[in-house]
């Protein structure tokens, strides 16, 4: 417990760093989000909102696309994600935790011969469908894996 | 955040590579157990890698992710030799950089 104490007051130590060079011109806010971040999406805590943000509403169901995860997650801290596109094209794949604090988990543009594939592991707080939205061809597609959590990964 | 690692390898016509980043992936959400308080949001948000220059895969994360982050993709095209660089960027400006060759 200590340690993690320690470690916790040592990441507000280093965010105090970073405000304090900003506030001395050493870093520029905007460079904090160079690449660009989708705030909105990113910060909607509803399903919504995240699927607005990344264009996904009203997404159809396509068999194509598999979203392998495991039936029963003992861990939802720590939980295997696949999903693997077989839609000709795919240009995006973007990974929602149904019932997270905040749904949208990642969002992967694909580009110069990656595969319509991208493996990961990400956190659900409790059991929730895993739903990904892939864009291809100008059109949006979704499936889903519903995955039952038994410890959630989200709330500590 | 240093410390990713990537390994790439050709299987058939495709280059499967695989990446291990470090970070904590704090969402923001998560309360201090003995405090009571939130432990501020602290991810990931922005993954970029290249094979052989050009750009493969484009990502943005939140805290979803999870902490100490795995991530694999397939880049059909590539062959053996090809340089992957893999750059991360997280909410507070921290930078990473990691790169291998397809063996």
């Amino acid at each position: 417990m200590n340690v993690q104490r320690r470690s916790i007051l040592k990441g507000a130590g280093a965010a105090s760093a970073v405000t304090v060079a900003v506030a001395a011109g050493l870093l520029k806010p905007g460079t904090v989000f160079a690449a660009g971040w989708n705030q909105a999406a990113f910060g909607s805590k509803d399903l919504a909102g995240a699927l607005a943000g990344v264009g996904g509403t009203g997404a159809a169901s396509s068999a194509q696309i598999t979203v392998k995860a495991p039936d029963i997650a003992e861990n939802g801290a720590v939980v295997p994600v696949e999903v693997i596109s077989a839609i000709p094209g795919t240009e995006s794949i973007a990974i929602i935790g149904e019932k997270n604090g905040f749904p949208l988990i990642a969002n992967f543009a694909l580009s110069n011969g990656a595969a319509g594939y991208i493996s990961t592991r990400i956190k659900l707080g409790t059991t929730t469908n895993v739903r990904a939205i892939v864009k291809a061809g100008g059109k949006v597609y979704t499936a889903v894996k519903e995955v039952k959590v038994t410890i959630g990964g989200c709330g500590g | 955040m240093a410390g990713m690692k990537i390994r790439a390898a050709m299987a058939g016509d495709v280059a499967e590579i695989k990446c291990l980043m470090n970070h904590v992936m704090e969402t923001g959400l998560r309360k201090d157990a003995k405090t009571g308080q939130l432990v501020p949001a602290h991810h990931i948000t922005n993954v970029t890698a290249t094979v052989g220059g050009k750009v493969v895969l484009e990502a943005q994360w939140g805290g979803g992710i999870s902490k100490n982050p795995y991530l694999a993709f397939k880049v059909k095209g590539a062959k053996a030799g090809d340089k992957v660089v893999i750059n991360t960027l997280d909410n507070k400006g921290e930078k990473d950089s990691a790169e291998a060759s397809i063996g």
